[in-house]
């Protein structure tokens, strides 16, 4: 059980590390250069980017910037630029080019705004999606059913920006119904915190629960139709009985597992979200690296996102054997 | 002659013949009267059973038998009322203990299943739930009908285990059915069935996913339990040889409806429809080897447009020996030959008996 943990653990940073590494040299096979960008304005002379280039060390072969960067995460390292040397500790995911911020302390403010939009878009997923889903599978083919399942389809089928617009514009702006998208930190004031949040829960909450709802149907119609399913029903026990203790149970870990995996993928950030509703997590920043050519800054949300994936990975694996008693962690 | 097969006039010629060992004066624990299951589906009406009738009396055992989709498994799920009723027809009478379970209240039905009737399915790694512990399983069933403690529901579920045979009952009970062999599993399912002390088994191909070693001792217990309970049980099975080991009376079915019923000796050793004798000729035999398998012809008839007339026709060998495509045209009523009151079949053929002495009896091993 441990040795297979750390076994997993170490699968995990090998595939993070992976991560780091493609994602360096894609950012430089790219054509985004941050010394050009930063230099800012056309009038911008071959000197001067060439001295934001050398500060930068962005003259160095980019193998020796990835191992100088590896090296940091894992020992920390000084960081020279400008003239100026700063201590950079591990893990040190070095400082943004644009703003000149540690990238470590940006992921630490930016980190808790993605979290905080998941945590109720995730709620609102079981809550809508696992019990809609259910009351259609006891309900298969008839009208209702096909009205759940018509209604799912058809607000999966939108772009997830268009209503996301369209409700910020009604609701925030239009009619001041639901607070403007604002994030203020669970610790310093709860209310506020969730006022905040609540557009966001609210429109990706029910815009994403429609996949949920439609896994939870397909996997409760699955179990329903198992023959232990039909065992229960032969011993007397009451519908509510057979249908939540013996189909829910079968039916929930499939659910379990794509809710983990989504979850995983999620903290990579709500781009969409987080943009139209004015909450800058981490999705917001890589975006806005990126367009920056910050690569620090870029690199950070990568490593971030993928060890997130991974980390969750392993979770719904772990969860699986406390669900399923046919699974052993071995 | 030429009356077109309509449901009606098939109830019309189950009604005029009088069904086995069926009296009017409802005495037998379980009495099925012109059952007809039906199933609407996007194709069409799916009539799984059309037009059954049989009884089964305490202490005795009687096997339905037949090929996959003869409606074997439909008409003994009808009579514990698992059905769905949203999407199922049924018309006729089961009668189970007194009560009509034909209509009957879902919460009416609850209090008979597993209390009066229970059932035991065909393959029981996948009729046992794979999250919940054996015993607690059992116990489930127990709690339901008795008003008990959970303790006391757990111990009478591992004396089930117990008395079908199963080592360690106690440790056992608490462990998951995927720890279990499948013959433990199979007595763990018995044990299941019969922890109400039901007065009827239903026992769906118990023995189909079994090895032929574990076969036998399943059946002997099954044999030895009703001996111990009193029990009625309804087999259900494709397998000839299961038949002939434990049943008393037998119901051949093809198509949805039966076509031969009688005792096992009667039908095993003088059976006078063609289908059993392509079901009896289809057993392989020690010492036949070298000889071709013998197979009945074709393929089971579609459940959603049935042939006219006899639904085994097209597959008959014999369907030419009667005169003027009567075969093809008329449904045969289910009526015994003369001096056979007990041994009905559904048949054109005037002289089965002949048939089979000269012709077929010495096809079958």
């Amino acid at each position: 059980m441990l040795f297979y943990l750390f076994r997993r653990i170490a699968l995990a940073l090998s595939v993070v590390t992976a991560t780091m590494i493609m994602g360096f040299f894609l950012f430089f096979a790219g054509p985004g250069d941050p010394a050009l960008n930063l230099c800012g304005d056309n009038k911008c002379s071959a000197q001067r980017v060439s001295d934001i280039r050398k500060s930068f060390h962005l003259d160095e072969p980019v193998l020796r910037q990835l191992g100088d960067y590896a090296l940091g995460i894992v020992k920390g390292r000084e960081i020279t630029s400008g003239g100026f040397t700063r201590p950079c500790p591990a893990p040190c995911l070095g400082y943004s080019f644009k703003t000149d911020q540690p990238v470590t302390g940006i992921l630490l403010t930016k980190v808790p705004v993605t979290l905080s939009i998941l945590v109720g878009v995730f709620i609102l997923y079981a809550l809508i999606g696992l019990p809609t889903g259910v009351y259609a599978a006891n309900r298969r083919g008839t009208s209702v059913d096909r009205l759940i399942v018509g209604t799912t389809q058809t607000i999966g089928s939108i772009p997830y920006f268009i209503p996301a617009l369209l409700f910020s514009l009604y609701f925030t702006i239009i009619h001041t119904w639901v607070p403007r998208g604002q994030y203020t930190s669970i610790l310093d004031n709860p209310v506020k915190w969730a006022s905040g949040l609540l557009a966001a829960w609210i429109v990706l909450g029910i815009y994403g629960s429609t996949g949920y709802t439609r896994y939870a149907r397909a996997s409760m119609v699955e179990a329903l139709a198992q023959d232990y399913v039909r065992t229960a029903q032969s011993k007397g026990i009451s519908h509510r009985r057979v249908l939540f203790k013996h189909g829910l149970r079968a039916a929930l870990s499939p659910v379990l597992t794509i809710f983990g995996l989504d979850l995983g993928a999620s903290f990579g950030g709500a781009v969409f979200t987080e943009t139209i509703f004015d909450l800058h997590g981490v999705g917001f920043t890589a975006v806005n690296a990126l367009s920056t050519s910050d690569l620090p800054v870029i690199l950070g949300c990568l490593i971030f996102a993928a060890a997130m994936i991974v980390m969750m990975n392993i979770v719904v694996d772990f969860a699986y054997g406390l669900v399923d008693p046919r699974v052993k962690i071995a | 002659m030429t009356t077109p097969t309509s449901p009606i006039q098939d109830t019309a010629v189950l009604g005029r013949s009088a069904p086995v060992r069926h009296s009017t004066t409802s005495t037998h624990l379980l009495e099925v009267t012109d059952l007809k299951v039906q199933f609407p589906t996007a194709d069409g009406l799916v009539s799984a059973v059309s037009g059954m009738s049989y009884s089964v009396d305490l202490g005795k055992t009687m096997a339905i038998v037949g090929e996959s989709g003869s409606g074997k498994s439909v008409s003994s799920l009808a009579v514990l009322g698992l059905h769905n009723p949203k999407r199922t027809l049924m018309s006729g009478s089961i009668k189970l203990d007194g009560t009509e379970i034909i209509g009957l209240s879902e919460d009416k039905l609850r209090r008979l299943r597993s209390n009066v009737a229970a059932m035991i399915f065909q393959d029981p790694q996948s009729a046992l739930h794979p999250f919940y512990k054996v015993g607690d399983q059992i116990a489930e069933a127990y709690s339901e009908h008795h008003d008990v403690s959970k303790a006391k529901a757990r111990a009478r579920a591992v004396e089930m285990l117990d008395r079908v045979g199963i080592p360690n009952p106690l440790r056992r009970s608490k462990q998951y059915p995927h720890e279990f062999s499948g013959g433990m599993r199979q007595r763990a399912m018995i044990a299941l069935g019969l922890v109400n002390d039901p007065k009827l088994l239903i026992a769906d191909e118990p023995t189909t996913a079994l090895d032929v070693t574990v076969q036998a001792q399943i059946l002997d217990l099954l044999n030895d339990l009703q001996k111990e309970f009193g029990s009625a049980i309804v087999l259900i099975t494709h397998d000839l040889a299961v038949v002939a080991e434990v049943a008393d009376d037998v119901l051949v079915m093809y198509g949805g409806r039966c076509v031969e019923s009688g005792t096992v000796h009667e039908v095993l050793a003088a059976p006078r429809h063609p289908y059993t004798w392509g079901l009896l000729s289809s057993v392989p035999t020690l010492g036949s080897e070298g000889t071709e398998l013998h197979a009945i012809r074709g393929a089971p008839p579609s459940l959603i447009s049935l042939p006219t007339g006899c639904s085994f026709h097209p597959r008959c060998d014999f369907a030419s020996r009667v005169p003027e495509g009567l075969c093809s045209s008329v449904l045969p009523e289910l009526s015994p030959r003369p001096g056979q009151s007990e041994h009905p079949i559904r048949c054109h053929l005037t002289t089965p008996a002949d048939i089979y002495e000269d012709e077929v009896a010495s096809t079958i091993g």
